[in-house]
């Protein structure tokens, strides 16, 4: 199948202050085998990626608020025609506060309710997977999987009306929860609204989340959920017929 | 001319402050129990150059609304006034 539809390429954007755009790298290239490139902000082409990658980091140092400066970034306008035309976007921890500031997300995200930092494993629900199809597909409504987490603004903020629509439209797909399952405030890592951890945009072609898929891709790191992320994504690209006319 | 422009950014009401609570806690604890309520918030001197009040007041306007704050979560408020003194180093203290 590789032969038809080629190595699925992603283009991973670098600010000045990103600092897990070479695991994402590494994950794409050495474990999966596919092409990845690193982007630096002032350029105004990504390529012709199959994804896009915002990773995480403190783009700018993170200065004003935590996405503030990279929004304007040359970058930026080529990721938001590449989100425009239906291709396939994820933005990881500041990578997420990064599409918020931009508005291609709803929402805002800030200081944890506790003031910490926090650098953890975390559980996660998955809900409403199939509004996320290219990131999450492979993944069952209701299930549990585990990433990491290492922010110290990420704190979800919307007021109610948006948070309404967002629950309304499917478009919340990943929840802070316990063992369980549960949505609690103990599970709660950073005091985000309802416990979102990430949120799809209403084309279901851009993810933003707050945990590092990319940091759990291999059984060496603690685990592998994170990979089920780009298995997903390289499932939908193979069965997106443009993807593989555009390989031929 | 030359005009300054304190901006104020501070996280709208809805919004929680742990910052500012962390500062309330800290102040009662020294013993100002009359502290109800402490808001934290940024504030930006912003020297700029405008033919009048009301360029000046309209491009700080802009730069509130595209950068300094964010209106999800923020709101922005800022007093101008003329600067008297062009000198770079006493207008910015």
């Amino acid at each position: 199948m590789t032969l038809v539809t080629g190595r699925p390429r992603v283009a991973v954007a670098v600010f000045p202050g990103t600092w897990s755009e070479r695991d994402f790298a590494h994950v794409a290239e050495s474990v999966l085998g596919w092409e990845a490139s690193l982007v630096w902000h002032t350029e105004s082409n990504l390529g012709r990626p199959d994804a896009v990658v915002l990773p995480g980091g403190f783009a700018h140092g993170d200065h004003l608020r935590t996405g503030a400066v990279a929004r304007f970034s040359p970058i930026m306008r080529a990721v938001e025609a590449f989100a425009a035309g239906g291709g396939p976007v994820i933005g990881s921890c500041n990578g997420f506060q990064v599409l918020t500031e931009a508005g291609m997300l709803p929402g805002a995200l800030t200081r944890n309710d506790h003031l910490e930092f926090r650098c953890d494993w975390q559980t996660l629900r998955v809900e409403r997977p199939g509004a996320a199809q290219a990131w999450l597909g492979d993944l069952g409504e209701g299930e549990l999987i585990r990433l990491p987490i290492s922010h110290g603004e990420g704190r979800y903020v919307a007021d109610a009306q948006t948070l309404d629509e967002l629950e309304r439209t499917g478009r919340v797909v990943l929840r802070y929860a316990d063992a369980s399952g549960r949505v609690t405030p103990e599970a709660n890592p950073n005091g985000s609204e309802r416990g979102i951890a990430g949120i799809v945009n209403a084309g279901g072609n851009v993810l933003g989340l707050m945990p590092h898929p990319e940091r759990a891709a291999e059984p060496e790191v603690g685990g592998t959920d994170g990979l089920r992320l780009f298995r997903s994504l390289e499932r939908w690209l193979q069965a997106r017929p443009a993807a593989a006319e555009r390989r031929l | 001319m030359r005009w300054l422009a304190e901006v104020h950014v501070a996280l709208r009401s809805g919004i929680a402050d742990p910052e500012g609570q962390t500062i309330g806690s800290a102040l009662r604890s020294l013993g100002y129990s009359t502290v109800t309520e402490v808001r934290s918030g940024k504030l930006m001197r912003i020297a700029l150059e405008a033919d009048d009040h009301v360029a000046a007041e309209s491009a700080v306007s802009e730069m509130c609304r595209r950068l300094l704050a964010n209106p999800v979560m923020e709101t922005a408020s800022w007093e101008l006034r003329a600067d008297e003194q062009p000198d770079a180093d006493e207008a910015l203290p």
